[in-house]
């Protein structure tokens, strides 16, 4: 047993867990219980502290690998990362990924991840065949497009609450080398970023955006623009060893990161990317998909008072929504050096609770400054509810309630689909 | 002994790989490693279904082939017949680990001599049974690599868990004794020494701090070592040092210690 957090948040209480070690093995009597994958969404829906997490990461076996038609069928508990390192060499790609590797395909189903392709792909629920679910009163019922439909929707996207799913079969993306050709440009302002998304949609596979959320005046709602293919070229880069990867080892200070250095750091991000990334590049998967996991633990530079991350979509028609928010970020001085902007496409996901809907969407961190920080984010989603919009609960663990009910009005039908002995932290806070 | 399972692949060269206990959590790594190489494996544990499951993993993440073999190791009357199963496969394997063991109840040890006796006999006597042929051959064929998982616990005897140190200690001796046996005849004899590793074996203790390796970290170790032909390591490193001070104290200011 060890310590149980979020990737941005640590539970106040100890959580309890198991660990199997076969998918064979049966549920944990003592409830609620609540699967954990590798603790990668920022709030507490990956946590449960009144029962117990089912630790799936043992549970990392491949069941079965078509080399020729790139179906794979894989425990729950695979790391997107593990899974490169069998498939690639092959000639296949995660159809979806999000932008980090460590994350278990069961997590990724659960939250419906989306990547930078959503606008062609999809969700990750897009390109799942079949799973397995594990319930508590013992039945485990394998769900597809075709067969129990409707917990095979409820499922993607379920936030862990509709059982234990013990394996996944996706079909994986063709790709002929491990390498990606890359576009950079700059932008200032939001139209600018919706042109630039729109003349993008066709010609590249995967296109988002960095945003820089602190300046105003004329450098308001500038930023980087990458987008990219995969590229037939192969440019052989060094491996990078399994649990590789520079950690941060301790939190740093709290004063390591105030509102000096994150002005400097866009600054300077902005600038460097303007000065010598401009144009086209060729890229390593890994630097392009992942730039952040090279750098291990580095939720720790937040120090111990955290971070929390804010992520949400508005539908396209309410564009303006966006502008608002970015006005109110800048004004707060809150905003934080990672934010990143994409805009969703129109593909629906089979998920019934998935997240994305066609429209602009923004991921930002800040700094916890307590209640002014939390208070920031309630008037955040004001804005994103006027607007008919959704905030990700992948990366919360403030929503409130109502809140939640105003993002999924779809949850009346969700419910009937959860598992009685399924529960987490987030579930209690906006079940309320 | 169950009727030995799967044997679709007879293998013509001596490159196979022979795991003992490959259901293991740091057994299934060191295996990945060697399927990510294609290497044919050659795969003995007890429990079935669990055996099935590597196997296919194995064979998914690009292992030439794997043969699977149930056995309960610790059933030396079945050894024989285990060596001419492992023979009908390769006539010669080119390296043998062995991971299987048990980490039993101390204070169940001091309460019951069975229990003691039994966790004596699976971690000792049955790896010298099944190990004694197979040494025999290395030394007649002049090639060979064996690798075997002791433990640190074998360094240095604590109340805690000094049965399961007594066992392990008398491996790494046995293993040593090998390897100044087998000196002479190109054979590598590596016995390896980890530290704490969270897998199910240790499901029962608090964990986390920088003493608590991850199984696939120290498989990495001890492939590197024995791909290298070196006698014998700690995994992690640091546990070298941590047991020469360990074993550095005196005997009569070791005894009063808590450990
Ligand atoms: C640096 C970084 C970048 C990110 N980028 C993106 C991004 O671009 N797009 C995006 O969508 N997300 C992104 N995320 C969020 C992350 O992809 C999701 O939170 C993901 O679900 C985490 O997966 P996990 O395996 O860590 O699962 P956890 O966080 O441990 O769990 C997530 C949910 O899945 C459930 N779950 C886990 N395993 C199972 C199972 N076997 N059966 C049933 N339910 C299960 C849990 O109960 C929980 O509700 C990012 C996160 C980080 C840290
Ligand atoms: N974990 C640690 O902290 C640690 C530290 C130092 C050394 N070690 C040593 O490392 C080795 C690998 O252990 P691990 O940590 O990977 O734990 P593990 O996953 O629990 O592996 C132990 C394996 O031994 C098998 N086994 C036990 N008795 C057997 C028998 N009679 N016949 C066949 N198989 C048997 C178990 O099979 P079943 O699943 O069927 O029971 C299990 O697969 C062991 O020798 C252990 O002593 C471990």
């Amino acid at each position: 047993m060890s310590a149980y957090r979020s990737w941005a948040y640590r539970p106040a209480q100890r959580q309890a867990a198991v660990r199997p070690t076969w998918r064979e093995a049966s549920l944990p009597s003592s409830q609620p219980i609540l699967p954990f994958g590798n603790g990668r969404s920022y709030g507490d829906s990956c946590l449960n502290s009144a029962g117990v997490l089912i630790d799936s990461r043992s549970l990392d076996h491949v069941i079965e690998f078509n080399r020729e038609t790139g179906r794979i069928r894989c425990e729950s508990g695979l790391l997107l990362d593990a899974l490169h390192r069998i498939t690639l060499p092959a000639g296949w790609f995660v159809p979806v990924t999000p932008g980090t590797s460590y994350v278990t395909l069961g997590g990724a189903l659960a939250n419906d991840v989306h990547g930078k392709n959503h606008h062609r792909d999809g969700c990750f629920g897009n390109h799942v065949c079949a799973f397995e679910l594990c319930r508590s009163d013992g039945s485990r019922i394998v769900c597809s497009p075709s067969s129990n439909e409707l917990l095979f929707s409820a499922t993607i996207g379920g936030l862990g609450l509709t059982g234990f799913v013990s394996w996944v079969e996706i079909q994986l993306l063709s790709v002929e080398s491990s390498t990606m050709d890359v576009n950079t440009s700059v932008f200032y302002g939001l139209e600018e970023f919706m042109a630039l998304s729109a003349q993008s949609h066709d010609s590249h596979q995967y296109s988002v955006a960095w945003l820089d959320c602190v300046s105003s005046g004329k450098n308001f709602g500038r930023g980087i623009f990458i987008q990219a293919n995969h590229s037939s070229q192969h440019v052989p880069v060094a491996e990078r060893p399994a649990s590789s990867g520079l950690p941060v080892p301790v939190d740093f200070p709290g004063w390591a990161l105030n509102s000096v250095t994150v002005k400097a750091f866009n600054e300077l991000y902005f600038h460097k990317h303007r000065l010598m990334s401009l144009g086209d590049s060729i890229q390593d998967f890994r630097s392009y998909f992942y730039p952040l996991d090279s750098l291990q633990h580095w939720n720790r530079i937040y120090g111990s008072g955290g971070f929390y991350q804010y992520q949400f979509v508005v539908p396209t028609v309410n564009t303006e929504a966006l502008t608002e928010i970015l006005n109110r970020i800048v004004d707060s001085g809150q905003g934080s050096f990672l934010a990143v902007l994409k805009q969703f496409g129109a593909v629906r996901s089979p998920g019934l609770m998935s997240f994305p809907m066609e429209g602009p969407c923004l991921a930002l961190d800040f700094p916890n400054k307590g209640r002014k920080t939390l208070q920031l984010m309630d008037e955040l989603d004001a804005i994103v509810t006027a607007a008919h919009g959704c905030v990700y609960p992948a990366k919360d663990n403030r929503m409130s309630a109502a809140a939640f009910k105003q993002y999924f009005p779809q949850v009346d039908e969700f419910v009937h689909h959860i598992d009685p002995a399924f529960s987490s932290d987030f579930w209690r806070r906006v079940s309320d | 002994m169950t009727e030995p399972q799967d044997s679709e692949h007879v293998v013509q060269a001596s490159e196979s790989i022979v795991i003992f206990g490959a259901t293991s959590a740091v057994g299934q790594e060191v295996a990945r490693i060697h399927a990510q190489r294609g290497d044919h494996l050659i795969l003995l544990a007890r429990n079935k279904a669990a055996l099935e499951t590597v196997r296919n993993d194995l064979l998914a993440r690009g292992a030439r082939s794997a043969n699977a073999v149930q056995a309960d190791l610790a059933d030396t009357g079945t050894h024989n017949a285990l060596h001419e199963r492992i023979h009908s496969i390769d006539k010669k394997p080119a390296r043998y680990y062995v991971f299987y063991g048990v980490l039993p109840d101390q204070k169940a040890c001091e309460q019951t001599s069975e229990v003691a006796v039994s966790a004596l006999h699976t971690n000792f006597n049955s790896v010298v049974s099944l190990l004694t042929p197979i040494v025999q051959q290395m030394e007649q064929q002049g090639s060979g690599e064996l690798v075997a998982v002791s433990s640190v616990a074998g360094d240095r005897g604590r109340q805690s868990n000094y049965t399961y140190g007594a066992a392990k200690g008398g491996l790494s001796l046995w293993m040593q004794g090998v390897r100044n046996r087998l000196s002479d005849a190109g054979c590598t004899v590596l016995n390896v020494k980890p530290g704490f590793i969270d897998t199910p074996m240790t499901a029962d203790i608090e964990k986390g701090g920088p003493l608590w390796a991850q199984p696939a970290d120290v498989a990495h170790d001890i492939v590197k070592a024995a791909d290298k032909g070196k006698s014998e390591i700690y995994t992690p490193w640091f546990w070298r040092v941590i047991m020469l001070i360990i074993k550095s104290i005196p005997e009569f200011i070791f005894k009063k210690l808590k450990l």
